[in-house]
């Protein structure tokens, strides 16, 4: 019934090769942008925007970039807690240092510095493995929380080494800093995610994310094919660092306002980004999307049910809120261990067919 | 000797000291790496959830009190008795043998075969769901454990070597409870190495952790053995969680001790028990050597990444660990 | 089935309750996470007492008041997502209880007209009221905490710090690296050598340090810890047999929790405090038999008269009494919180209204301008006592050294204005 090809002619290589091949596919995903873009900066408000819509974009844009080099490449990281901080760092030095520039070159300029930071920690990936390289990259993490609470420089030397982002406009309309309004936020963030999404769509599908999953299926057999695993694997780390970079610096500026390095870009966000990956699906954008939507809401839907819906004390919510979340990844795990994605694939199969059983 | 050398050399002792702290939580994931392939990220709320229950048991706390309360209006904690430490170290054994069984029976019973991100992933929830099952059960109030153990420095040593350097110098300083802690370390490991090559489930254990497939084949129940793995695992995370928590007091932090592992793990090896406890040991020395000589000069708190650059570094020579099993790929 | 009824029941219980005016006062507790253990005797102690004020005085004013609490685990997403949650039901003022989610909030309550009060942590530049409009950090800060500890080193070597050894310890992050120009400027004016070390969160493995401390030998340790941080650095010293009458934490650092553990060695262990301790005071017998007895309490009633639920307690005091001012400034009984931040700005506290509430001689007398968001700094010194198993103050509130710190404030909080371009208020 849905997600039928019967009638869809392709006339043209481009039509052939487009993003959604399929028409209701394309349709579906014209009616998410325009919902996106027309309708709820229209309706939103300061709850839903702050504790799930902002979080939620830019999280699926660093968990995009994480996807990039776990799913894609075959490179598992965790540091990229770390590199949310570079990205964030940097923006806040270029916004501090040069009021002038508009804070979206900001942004792309912080994923760049990023990407430098991501490629040198790469390194060590032409040697080292699997758990190993997971291991290792937390020694990125620890490294450069440390460094960012070490040197005063990155902090234009403030008492407390917190950085706080100061107002920055777009349009003429506050981005950044207390009056900000919230569907302007949402707008610039919603922004960077769908170039972001499209950009790594179509890497991944040309002959770089081809080099990239050459290189995680097997990286010996990858090499005697032609494909240079040097190359190959810096350039996941690069592009997927950018990325993280990116939702590093929107973050801190347009999301929290302000930061501490150990404190919000902590190990614990290097996990949560696994995770997100993880749940949604390896290998899978739209799997980035789920994820990062999965962990975000999901807490705040368990404590509004808990703690306002059934009037529980907070703490024990608390506990049994991520009792639930870790028994739901289980669950997940064991019904499908690829990943929200696969269930959505699973899903079109059956709407395809739906409702004639063959 | 110049006073500065002693000092280095105390350091270095008590570097060795951590680094046997370190091992100890380490041993707990190389069990189980080696014979199931799971990295299990749940370690560290392991030694967490033991502590707890033993502490709990102990004070004869009644477990869910806060659940119970919240629902049913009441307002219980305690039965109002007390089990000696003997006796609730048991009771806890206990729990983490049923622990590793509901682990096998219900999560990966169902995930045999999966690919070891998986597995890992599905490790986190479970650190997850016994983080929370553990505060709901126990409250996450900080709880003294105190089962005895001396802690504090030892005099008799420090008298016996303050003779060695000038008036600046105090005599070695050694913790106690370190001491105790690496002795039990040692004795944990030997008894784990000869169990592991004389007894039938040691050898078995063996058997699995190189071959699953032969290992059915001659007739080993898997099922079993990981049973069997995850509870000693769960008795490693017992006595680590008993030695970090003596120092502390009982609280969410212990579950943090196994970042601390980590950095050990990969330089021993993900597979090799003499790694685990080698690899502590240079990273405690190491770390604390650094912080002696170089942190000073850089602003200090360098521990943290030192350890994860210390092992990234040998990595780099030795991709599999000190002792891990030599990577073989074939295509 | 039955578990699900019971919680159902509950929850129809608490829906269905009748709908008056109310003044809130959302509390941001953090009862989970690695400092869940400093956080519950705080949210309980601020949840008790609004309790005891509807139990026993009908509320402030005649309106009844509510806590809503919301957990954070000190998580500064989850203090967003809290902050906007409880904005919305007429919040009178926040206490974020973290110094990262303070930071965050100071700008988004200055938009929303909400006062945030952020009692001995936080922003210490925010004392300056001309800058920060919204944000109060009386009666105490960091800065004045340094200060006031430094004072009595110098008292307990005899007048003069010149030559002396004190070493700062602490947590590496904001909070604990807001002392260290304050304790610079001091070490320049008073003569003695300042030595940092810092703690890398959590904290669970500290030899490194306590071995650099043992070379040392500092005549003087200041402690900013936190969480685990502080039993863990109480053990190492008393293993290391510093004496512990020169050791001295924040008032984050000084809580029955933090030396329990350490047990009879931990005695004599110093704590700056800028309120009282033990629950020799009217108002615990009170909460006793309002609150406790009643089964009304937040928590167990095991944490009534420990340091941190007493701390919950003045918190919630302030509160109440700025409500109070509100009330009489505005003339009406349902204040908002426009109205709550004018009272802030007007707080007098006197002996006669601690002596009312049932806490005389808790805290210091002060009062609070719209230049002066910070009150005058009083602290005191609090030892612990191993045997009786208490902490008691062993000096009078005392001032800071203003000198010290107010030029301070005043550079930090002028570079904070020409980073947002904020001008000057009070004029």
């Amino acid at each position: 019934m849905f997600y039928r090809e019967a009638g869809d002619f392709k006339t043209t290589y481009a039509d052939d090769s487009q993003t959604f091949p399929i028409k209701f596919d394309r349709y579906r995903y014209y009616l998410v942008l325009a919902v996106a873009f027309g309708v709820i900066p229209f309706i939103i408000n300061d709850y839903w925007a702050n504790a799930v819509l902002l979080p939620f974009l830019i999280y699926a844009i660093a968990a995009i970039g994480l996807n990039i080099l776990v799913g894609y490449a075959g490179q598992v990281s965790l540091g990229s807690g770390g590199f949310m901080a570079v990205g964030a760092y940097a923006t806040y030095k270029l916004m501090t240092s040069f009021p002038d520039v508009n804070i979206f070159f900001h942004v792309i300029i912080a994923g760049g510095i990023t990407a430098l930071v991501g490629v040198m920690f790469g390194l060590p990936s032409l040697r080292i493995k699997g758990f190993y390289l997971a291991v290792s990259t937390l020694a990125a993490q620890f490294f450069l929380v440390w460094l960012f609470n070490r040197v005063p420089w990155f902090y234009n030397y403030s008492a407390s080494g917190q950085i706080s982002s100061p107002e920055r406009t777009v349009f003429g309309y506050a981005v950044t800093g207390p009056n900000a309004e919230t569907w302007v936020a949402y707008l610039f963030c919603l922004v960077f995610v769908t170039i972001s999404a499209i950009i790594a769509r179509n890497l991944t599908r040309g002959a770089s994310g081809r080099r990239w999953m050459a290189i995680r299926d097997m990286d010996i057999a990858a090499e005697i094919i032609g494909v240079n695993p040097l190359k190959a694997k810096l350039t996941a780390f690069a592009v997927s660092s950018f990325f993280i970079g990116i939702a590093g610096a929107l973050f801190f500026a347009v999301y929290l306002g302000s930061a501490e390095v150990g404190d919000t870009f902590g190990t614990t966000k290097s996990f949560l980004l696994l995770f997100m990956v993880i749940i949604g699906g390896l290998g899978s954008i739209f799997g980035s999307f789920a994820g990062a939507a999965f962990l975000v809401v999901l807490p705040v839907l368990l404590k509004n049910v808990l703690v306002a819906g059934l009037g529980w004390p907070t703490d024990t919510a608390a506990h049994l809120e991520i009792l639930i979340i870790g028994g739901l990844i289980i669950t997940f795990l064991i019904a499908e261990p690829h990943g929200l994605a696969q269930l959505w694939r699973v899903a079109k199969e059956k709407l395809r067919l739906w409702p004639f059983p063959h | 000797m110049s006073d500065t050398f002693l000092y280095g050399i105390e350091v270095v002792m008590n570097g060795l000291m951590a680094g046997v702290l370190y091992a100890l939580v380490a041993l707990g994931f190389v069990l189980i790496y080696k014979a199931s392939g799971i990295f299990n990220y749940a370690q560290g709320v392991m030694a967490l959830f033991a502590a707890l229950t033993l502490v709990g048991i102990m004070e004869g706390q009644v477990p869910f009190s806060h659940l119970i309360n919240a629902i049913f209006g009441t307002n219980i904690h305690h039965f109002g008795w007390e089990v000696p430490a003997i006796l609730a170290i048991f009771l806890t054994m206990g729990v983490m043998v049923l622990f590793a069984y509901l682990v096998q029976r219900f999560v990966f019973r169902h995930l045999v075969g999966q690919e070891p991100i998986i597995l890992f992933m599905a490790t986190i929830g479970l650190a997850y769901f016994l983080e929370g099952f553990g505060d709901l059960m126990w409250g996450s109030e900080i709880k003294k454990l105190d089962i005895g153990l001396v802690q504090g420095a030892s005099v008799w040593f420090e008298d016996l070597t303050s003779g060695l350097g000038g008036d600046g110098f105090y005599g070695f300083y050694i913790d106690v409870l370190d001491v105790t802690a690496a002795v039990v370390a040692v004795i944990l490991v030997v008894s784990l190495t000869l169990f592991s090559q004389y007894s039938k489930q040691g050898r078995a254990m063996r058997a699995v952790a190189d071959d699953h497939q032969a290992a059915l084949s001659v007739g080993i129940s898997l099922n079993f053995i990981w049973i069997l793995v995850w509870s000693i695992a769960g008795f490693v995370a017992l006595v680590a969680g008993i030695m970090w928590g003596a120092k502390s007091g009982v609280q969410f932090s212990l579950s943090l001790i196994a970042l601390k592992a980590l950095p050990v793990l990969m330089l021993g090896g993900f597979t090799s028990i003499p790694g685990a406890i080698v690899g502590g040991l240079i990273i405690g020395v190491g770390e604390k050597l650094f912080e002696f000589m170089i942190g000073p000069m850089i602003g200090g708190a360098t521990e943290a990444w030192f350890a994860y650059v210390l092992a990234l570094v040998f990595l780099v020579f030795r991709p599999q660990g000190l002792f891990g099993d030599k990577i073989i790929e074939r295509v | 089935m039955k578990l699900k009824l019971a919680t159902l029941a509950l929850g129809a219980m608490m829906a269905t309750g009748p709908v008056m005016a109310e003044l809130v006062f959302p509390s941001l507790a953090y009862r989970t996470g690695p400092f869940a253990a400093g956080g519950i005797p705080f949210a309980d102690g601020y949840s008790d007492y609004f309790t005891l004020l509807n139990a026993r005085d009908g509320g402030i004013g005649g309106v009844m008041t509510a806590v809503p609490e919301c957990e954070t685990a000190y998580n500064t997403e989850k203090g967003v997502e809290c902050y906007e949650a409880l904005k919305g039901d007429g919040a009178l003022v926040f206490q974020p209880l973290s110094t990262g989610i303070t930071y965050q909030l100071i700008p988004k309550t200055t938009a929303d007209d909400i006062p945030m009060h952020t009692m001995g942590y936080g922003r210490t530049s925010a004392k300056n009221g001309k800058v920060f409009s919204h944000t109060f950090n009386y009666p105490v800060n960091y800065w004045d905490g340094a200060s006031v500890g430094v004072n009595h080193f110098k008292e307990q070597a005899g007048g003069s710090l010149e030559g002396k050894k004190i070493t700062l310890l602490h947590f590496n992050g904001s909070y604990g690296k807001e002392p260290i120009p304050t304790l610079e400027a001091l070490a320049a004016q008073e003569g003695f050598d300042l030595t940092i070390i810092p703690i890398d969160y959590p904290g669970q493995e500290q030899k490194s340090q306590w071995l650099q401390i043992r070379r040392e030998k500092p005549d003087y340790i200041l402690f900013w810890g936190w969480g685990v941080m502080n039993q863990v650095a109480v053990q190492e010293a008393v293993n290391i047999r510093y004496p512990m009458d020169q050791f001295m934490g924040i008032w984050w650092s000084g809580s029955e929790n933090d030396v329990m553990p350490a047990g009879a060695g931990a005695d004599g262990y110093k704590a700056i405090a800028f309120h009282n301790v033990g629950s020799d005071f009217a108002v615990f017998g009170d909460i006793q038999k309002y609150v406790v007895d009643a089964g009304t309490a937040a928590g167990d009633g095991s944490n009534v008269g420990t340091v941190l639920y007493n701390r919950g307690v003045y918190a919630a005091f302030l509160a109440a009494e700025a409500a109070k001012t509100a009330q009489a400034m505005s003339g009406t009984m349902d204040i908002n919180a426009s109205q709550m931040r004018d009272a802030m700005e007007a707080l007098e506290i006197t002996e006669a209204k601690m002596a009312a509430a049932g806490l005389a001689g808790f805290g210091p007398e002060f009062s609070v301008s719209c230049e002066n968001h910070g009150g005058p700094g009083m602290a005191a010194i609090a030892q612990w006592n191993a045997t009786d198993q208490k902490w008691s103050l062993i000096t009078e509130f005392g001032p800071s050294d203003s000198s010290i710190v107010n030029p301070l404030i005043e550079a930090d909080s002028a570079a904070y204005a020409a980073e947002n371009n904020i001008a000057e208020r009070c004029n």
